[in-house]
């Protein structure tokens, strides 16, 4: 029998799967909105039959291609990455968390995959009704496909729906409708698409502006802003409005994830929200380095409460109390649990060993022993090291705040800029394009902040209180999966060059190389074009 | 509907799906075989320009096709999604890797700024073309030939070592290709995906120039497909195979178990011995007749073939993925099938599949009305690779 967990494996394939799920996570949400600007765009164009519109539909059609296909070529790594690297977990869990995955081919992939094709090659091959179609089919396909996947990480993040067989060693699914609607999926599935949605804005946004600081092609970036801003704005505001949503639910279902997100070491009735804080170097706790304290904060008094139950005076647990548990309150602590957790794990082990000695008594003794104490099975297996059960908490709560203060300055933006397009103001204000540009790579860093949260605040768990995630991992060479480590971060860097460099080309091109060949050709900057806009202005 | 059937009867259902998406890839993978022949068939520019784009139309279906596959997998048999994955993780990477330059290549190759140059996209599609389909050849003959692999639920009781599934080699799954039967499945299915490749760049694009070498190429690949997928179809009717008892689960080696196979279900002997009629005539309707549409007769032989194969691996008391390792560990649709319930919810999300295959073939059509030419890709409006 082994000491302990093979960290350095873990520690690898966590890497592994951290780095393959943030570089496909780049692409991803602008895929996901972009689709859906597109759409919008044609869909103007065919109701106006105004070819301007059309110029404006290909351009960010064609940026959404550069981008769809990197998202394609790091997603498929992804899909078979729960085998490669977690085998275990593909066992203990695959019988509910497959079906999301094969239902997302069957229903989203293909759509998507299919209609794009009429989407890029189909402008002279059907009508443009279809052709319509196709470019709505594609956006919706692609939201689809994230509908799938989120239902499958929400299940994660709260596992419903299922009973532990132990003839199988597994989680069986007895309700599928449980899984698909839980209260976890439907705020994972709408913030995450609605976040998406205003990556994409800011994007077009950004771009768009640096054409109107460049004096180039007016018409083009001017009609861009206005319709992404519009979009950006609602889509923020529903991102506002479902981030709130996702933050009750998981106050509910995963307390030690926002206790760590939000900073609150100690419970309290009428909590107080941390809105700018630094995480102190030293622990609060000698005896457990795991717990931090603020060198520095600033409080909103009682919001905290409110913000996860609507009561200004609930009472909200901290990562102490959910350690050392609290009566008052009803708070298991982490011992007792582990406790229960090892009972059901030695349960299954004696489970298994009756049915084999044909023992029936013992069979229905250790049965109802394990029955009794799943629900913490995956405690067990901290028995030597229970402080590991606490996320890092600076990496939680600054990627959390760092997400929120983004998305709340967005809303703020999207407003500042419909103002200036309402005043016609928007091509000589210099500064605010310049800010728009900025908004970019602010824009993925606030979604990538996102899934930093909801990931690494869930840790130790891939399935919450089920299964650890030390246990999920197959059995390989640690050298192996390092060897793959530094051959997916060289593959995925060298395709992000190809990427980057050639979409800053397009856009340089500019709308008017894509239409007369239907590929950008690096053209020279004409100045007549310039002008022909400003005319038509 | 589905929940009144036994669940032997949704296994089965099941691994007949997983038979129609593994043909359907194969034969989907003309587009691989097609990226082995850029240069070999195009000797001019234009001429590569038209294969690369028709190919281009049709590499997201088969790419999806892959991931697809591996999610029905998933979600009908997870205990193989776990053993072989997690454990022959050398061939899967490799063959993930090959797919992942894929579906960049076609988009970024020619586009200004590319940093890369043409040449390295185009290689990248031929190693694409090449090493995935030999791979996935090769790791298909496992489910003949067995991997040396365990596997022992009871695991997950182990403090510190709770792995289900262990592969039981350091090779990881590169020990495959120590097996000639493998490999000489891995071979057949390059070849026959670049004949593939051939009939339909001819089907779909119009230069007599194209067609001169097509005539030429067909010879040097339908030979050695033939030699090497006779000699895979030859031994595996003489091999020993890997039986099980439903009865007790006991798996045990039976002489000429796929022969057996072969005899006791007529009705899949029926549909290989078609599909390999139907390939070799497609063939030779190119060959001998200059028959342009001979990708339809060859690419539903193809998919009958394959359908074929994967029936006799997996019905009839047949272990689908063996260990030589430890027979008793081997996976036979029953013992490492979801549970009744996940099947039966797949089973009629399954239902879904015709109205994909209905829309896939509308936009085939629609976009292979009439065979490609060099003026369409001048033309304004298109998108171009
Ligand atoms: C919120 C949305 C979302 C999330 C969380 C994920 N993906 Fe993704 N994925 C998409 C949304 C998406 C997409 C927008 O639909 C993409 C981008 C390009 C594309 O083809 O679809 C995509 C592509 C894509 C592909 C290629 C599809 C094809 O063949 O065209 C695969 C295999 C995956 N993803 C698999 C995954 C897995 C296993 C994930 C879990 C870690 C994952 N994705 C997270
Ligand atoms: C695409 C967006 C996603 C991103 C950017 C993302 C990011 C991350 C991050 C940062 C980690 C933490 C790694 C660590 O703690 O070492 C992680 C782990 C993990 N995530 Fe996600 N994740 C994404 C989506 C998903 C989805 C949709 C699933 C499930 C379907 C999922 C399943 C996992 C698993 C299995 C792990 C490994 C175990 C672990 O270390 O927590 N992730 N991911
Ligand atoms: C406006 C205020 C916002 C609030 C209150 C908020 C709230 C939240 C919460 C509580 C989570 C954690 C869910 C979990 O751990 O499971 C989350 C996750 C996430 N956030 Fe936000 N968020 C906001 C803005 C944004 C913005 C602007 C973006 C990106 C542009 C974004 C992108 C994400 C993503 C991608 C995730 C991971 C997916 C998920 O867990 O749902 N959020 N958000």
């Amino acid at each position: 029998m082994l000491e302990s967990f093979d960290y350095s494996l873990i520690d690898w394939s966590r890497g592994q799967f951290a780095l393959t799920a943030m570089y496909h996570w780049i692409f991803v949400p602008l895929t996901l909105g972009l689709g859906f600007l597109v759409a919008i765009m044609e869909s103007i164009y065919v109701k106006t039959g105004d070819p301007e519109w059309k110029r404006i539909t290909k351009f960010w059609m064609t940026i959404f291609g550069i981008n769809f296909a990197i998202g394609v070529a790091t997603g498929i790594i992804l899909e078979f990455e729960f085998g490669t690297n977690w085998s275990n977990y593909s066992w203990f869990v695959g019988d509910i968390f497959g079906a999301p995955l094969a239902i997302e081919g069957i229903m989203a992939f293909f759509m998507e995959s299919t209609f794009i094709a009429i989407m890029f090659f189909g402008w002279t091959k059907v009508s443009k009704k279809m052709h319509l179609l196709s470019t709505w089919l594609v956006a919706f396909g692609a939201s689809l496909s994230a509908l799938w996947i989120l239902v499958a990480n929400a299940w994660m993040q709260l596992p419903v729906g299922m009973v532990f067989n132990p003839d199988t060693a597994r989680n069986e699914m007895v309700n599928f409708w449980d899984v698909l609607l839980s209260p976890m999926a439907v705020s994972k599935f709408t913030h995450t698409i609605s976040s998406s949605y205003t990556l994409a804005a800011l994007v077009v946004i950004g771009i768009s502006a640096w054409f109107l600081r460049k004096k180039r092609h007016l018409v083009f970036a001017k009609r861009s802003i206005v319709l992404a801003a519009v979009f950006g704005l609602v889509t923020s505001l529903f991102t506002l409005l479902t981030g709130d949503y996702s933050a009750k639910v998981i106050a509910k279902h995963q307390p030690m994830k926002f206790a760590a997100f939000e900073g609150l070491n100690i419970g309290q009735r009428g909590a107080p929200l941390v809105a700018i804080g630094i995480v102190s170097t030293t622990p609060e706790d000698p005896n457990n380095e795991n717990i931090k304290d603020f060198a520095f904060k600033i409080e909103i008094p009682n919001f905290l409460s409110y913000m996860a139950f609507s009561d200004f005076n609930a009472f909200i647990p901290g990562i102490k109390d959910l350690m050392e548990g609290n009566e008052e309150h009803g708070i298991m602590s982490a011992t007792e649990k582990i406790t229960r957790g090892k009972l059901a794990i030695d349960a299954l082990a004696e489970y298994k060993q009756a049915k084999e000695a044909g023992n029936m008594e013992k069979v229905a003794e250790a049965k109802s022993i394990l029955d009794e104490n799943f629900k913490y099975f995956g405690y067990g297996y901290f028995i030597n090291n229970p402080n590991d059960l606490i996320p890092s908490m600076p990496i939680t709560f600054y990627s959390f705040h760092i997400m929120v203060a983004l998305g709340v300055w967005f809303i703020m933006f999207f407003g500042i800029i419909l103002l200036l397009v309402y005043k016609n103001k928007i091509s000589g204000a210099g500064f605010w394009l310049v800010v728009a540009i900025i908004n970019i790579p602010l824009a993925f860093l606030a979604s990538q902040s996102g899934w930093v949260t909801a990931e690494m605040g869930r840790q130790p768990w891939v399935i919450q209180d089920l299964m650890p995630t030390m246990t999920a991992v197959s059995k390989l060479d640690t050298n192996a999966v390092i060897t793959t480590f530094i051959l997916f971060a060289l593959i995925f860097t060298t395709l992000l060059i190809a990427e980057l460099s050639i979409m800053f080309k397009t856009i340089k091109a500019g709308p008017k190389a894509i239409t007369e060949t239907g590929n950008p050709k690096a053209v020279k900057e004409d100045a007549s074009s310039a002008g022909n806009d400003q005319l038509s202005n | 509907m589905f929940e009144t059937l036994s669940h032997l009867a949704l296994q089965q259902y099941w691994w007949v799906i997983i038979s129609i998406l593994a043909s359907a890839l194969v034969f989907l993978m003309f587009v691989q075989g097609g990226q082995t022949l850029i240069y070999t068939l195009g000797k001019n520019e234009n001429d590569r320009s038209l294969i690369i784009n028709t190919l281009g139309h049709k590499w997201e279906l088969t790419f999806t096709t892959l991931v697809t596959f591996g999610g029905a997998f998933f979600a009908s048999f997870p205990l193989f999604y776990s053993t072989s994955f997690g454990g022959a993780y050398w061939v899967w990477i490799i063959i993930l890797f090959a797919f992942i330059i894929q579906a960049v290549s076609y988009e970024y190759r020619k586009k200004p700024g590319n940093v890369y140059g043409k040449r390295t996209f185009e290689t990248m599609l031929f190693i694409n073309g090449a090493v995935g389909t030999i791979l996935i050849g090769t790791a298909v003959g496992t489910f003949f030939n067995g991997s040396m692999f365990s596997v022992d639920k009871g695991n997950i009781t182990q403090m510190y070592d709770t792995a289900i599934s262990r592969w039981e080699t350091p090779f990881y799954g590169l020990e495959a290709v120590l097996n000639w039967h493998n490999v000489a499945l891995g071979l057949a299915v390059f070849f026959l995906a670049r004949v593939l490749g051939i009939l339909f760049i001819v089907n779909s694009v119009k230069s007599h120039t194209i067609f001169e070498q097509a005539l030429k190429h067909i010879w040097y690949n339908a030979i050695p497909f033939l030699v090497f997928f006779l000699a895979f179809a030859t031994n595996l009717l003489l091999k020993d195979g890997f039986a099980y008892d439903p009865a007790s689960g006991v798996v045990s080696m039976e002489p000429y178990k796929y022969l057996h196979n072969f005899i006791e279900m007529p009705v899949v002997a029926g549909i290989f011995i078609v599909g390999v009629v139907l390939v070799l005539m497609g063939i030779m309707r190119f060959m001998f007749c200059r028959n342009y549409k001979a990708i339809w007769f060859a690419g539903a032989g193809t998919m009958l073939t394959v359908f074929a194969l994967f029936l006799v691996a997996g019905f009839n008391n047949t272990a689908y993925y063996p260990s030589t390792f430890d027979l008793q560990s081997s996976l036979t649709i029953q013992n490492s099938s979801s549970s009744h319930y996940t099947l039966t919810a797949m089973s009629y999300v399954s239902l879904f599949v015709p109205v994909v295959i209905a829309y896939i073939y509308w936009v085939w059509r629609s976009l292979n009305k009439k065979q490609m030419t060099i003026e369409d890709l001048d033309k304004d409006n298109t998108h171009v690779y």
